[in-house]
């Protein structure tokens, strides 16, 4: 069932090497399907911490902090969340923060559930009206090299930076198949 | 009961002394209450991210464990942000304070009423949350102490001050963003802040 496997590209774990290449020592989510095995492997790493949170805006008030004391953080989240944070990209682009996130989509290729649909459709655009930087990931092999991208913009560039990943990877089809999970 | 305290008053109080204290101050009134208690390049004022500076400060925490760190912020600013009480309740940062300066107002936009001022809670919410000490300070001989648990004691803490609605003059910290961001960052982590 998991589309890690079927690709044989292990991504969720290549995620995670990458992020610790980087040094991230802050990681911040709001669940979602594409990121449960990728979470785990966070919550499982004792050199990252982990917040949980209500919201994905709570996220970019997270990494602001984090940045002013010197400390590199990820935030990841499915597309609908990306609704969540318009307003707080605002501040990330004033104060010139490094935001790297991993946008797991939905609401796009085979979804299967319209309420959905609106906001996956819209996320690059959204993005992209508030200067973030959109790096789409269509396949399992261009995941990390993707995250990896990302956070060399995001740090280098101090700069808002998403890392879409297509249903096309996570493979999520229906919902007795994410609800399997 | 009906405040009594004045909230420039309130803030010059509790950061008096502040030695290295980090301070993130929410936007509107609680920015600038801090900016007439001097400005300060330990302190990032916000001019947005309304219902964000409780989610500052414990990033802030997590980050330096070694600090201590204020968020000073309004009653309206933490309702938009009531969620980060439940984050920061389980993160449970030992070096972290909230505090809101509740006049039950929208200061900025009109003096409208928060909800606060009709009854909500925000210590009950706190406490609720997991915060270690979560209280409503009414009067000034309470603020020395609240000062000692800014400074010492182990939080995460959060306290409501009760202050009157009153309009005070607008002292204005510096706008840009970036500027505000590399000042502390200067001042936290010194000339290698500019090369991370």
């Amino acid at each position: 069932m998991s589309a890690p496997q079927a690709a044989g590209v292990d991504w969720p774990l290549e995620i995670h090497r990458t992020l610790k290449a980087a040094g991230i020592g802050l990681v911040s989510y709001v669940p979602d399907a594409g990121h449960k095995r990728l979470i785990e492997l966070c919550l499982a790493d004792a050199s990252m911490r982990c917040v949980a949170l209500t919201t994905e805006e709570e996220g970019l008030g997270l990494a602001i902090g984090a940045w002013l004391g010197g400390e590199k953080s990820v935030l990841l989240m499915q597309s609908s969340g990306v609704g969540n944070i318009i307003n707080v990209l605002g501040t990330i682009k004033e104060c010139r923060i490094p935001l790297p996130m991993i946008v797991t989509m939905r609401g796009e290729y085979g979804e299967f559930n319209p309420w959905q649909i609106p906001m996956g459709q819209a996320t690059p655009a959204v993005l992209e009206a508030m200067g973030v930087i959109v790096e789409p990931a269509l396949e399992a092999e261009a995941v990390a090299p993707a995250v990896d991208a990302a956070l060399r913009l995001a740090f280098n560039g101090y700069a808002a930076v998403a890392v879409l990943v297509s249903q096309r990877v996570i493979g999520i089809k229906s919902f007795q198949e994410q609800a399997a999970q | 009961m009906s405040a009594t305290l004045h909230r420039r008053d309130v803030v010059r109080e509790l950061l008096v002394g502040r030695g290295d204290l980090l301070v993130v101050a929410g936007l509107g009134s609680t920015a600038w209450d801090c900016t007439a208690a001097g400005d300060h390049d330990l302190t990032f004022p916000l001019w947005g991210a309304m219902g964000q500076a409780a989610m500052m400060g414990l990033g802030l925490a997590l980050a330096r464990p070694e600090r201590r760190v204020l968020v000073l912020t309004g009653d309206g600013e933490m309702l938009m942000g009531l969620g980060s009480l439940a984050t920061i309740g389980v993160q449970r940062p030992a070096n972290l304070t909230v505090v809101v300066i509740d006049n039950g107002r929208y200061g900025e936009t009109g003096m409208q009423h928060t909800h606060t001022a009709h009854g909500v809670d925000l210590p009950a919410v706190a406490g609720a949350s997991g915060f270690a000490d979560a209280r409503t300070v009414n009067a000034a001989g309470e603020l020395a102490a609240l000062r000692e648990t800014i400074q010492a004691q182990p939080g995460p803490n959060f306290a409501s001050v009760k202050v009157l609605a009153e309009k005070v003059p607008i002292d204005l910290p510096p706008r840009d963003g970036a500027l505000l961001k590399a000042r502390f960052r200067r001042a936290l982590l010194g000339d290698r802040a500019d090369l991370q």
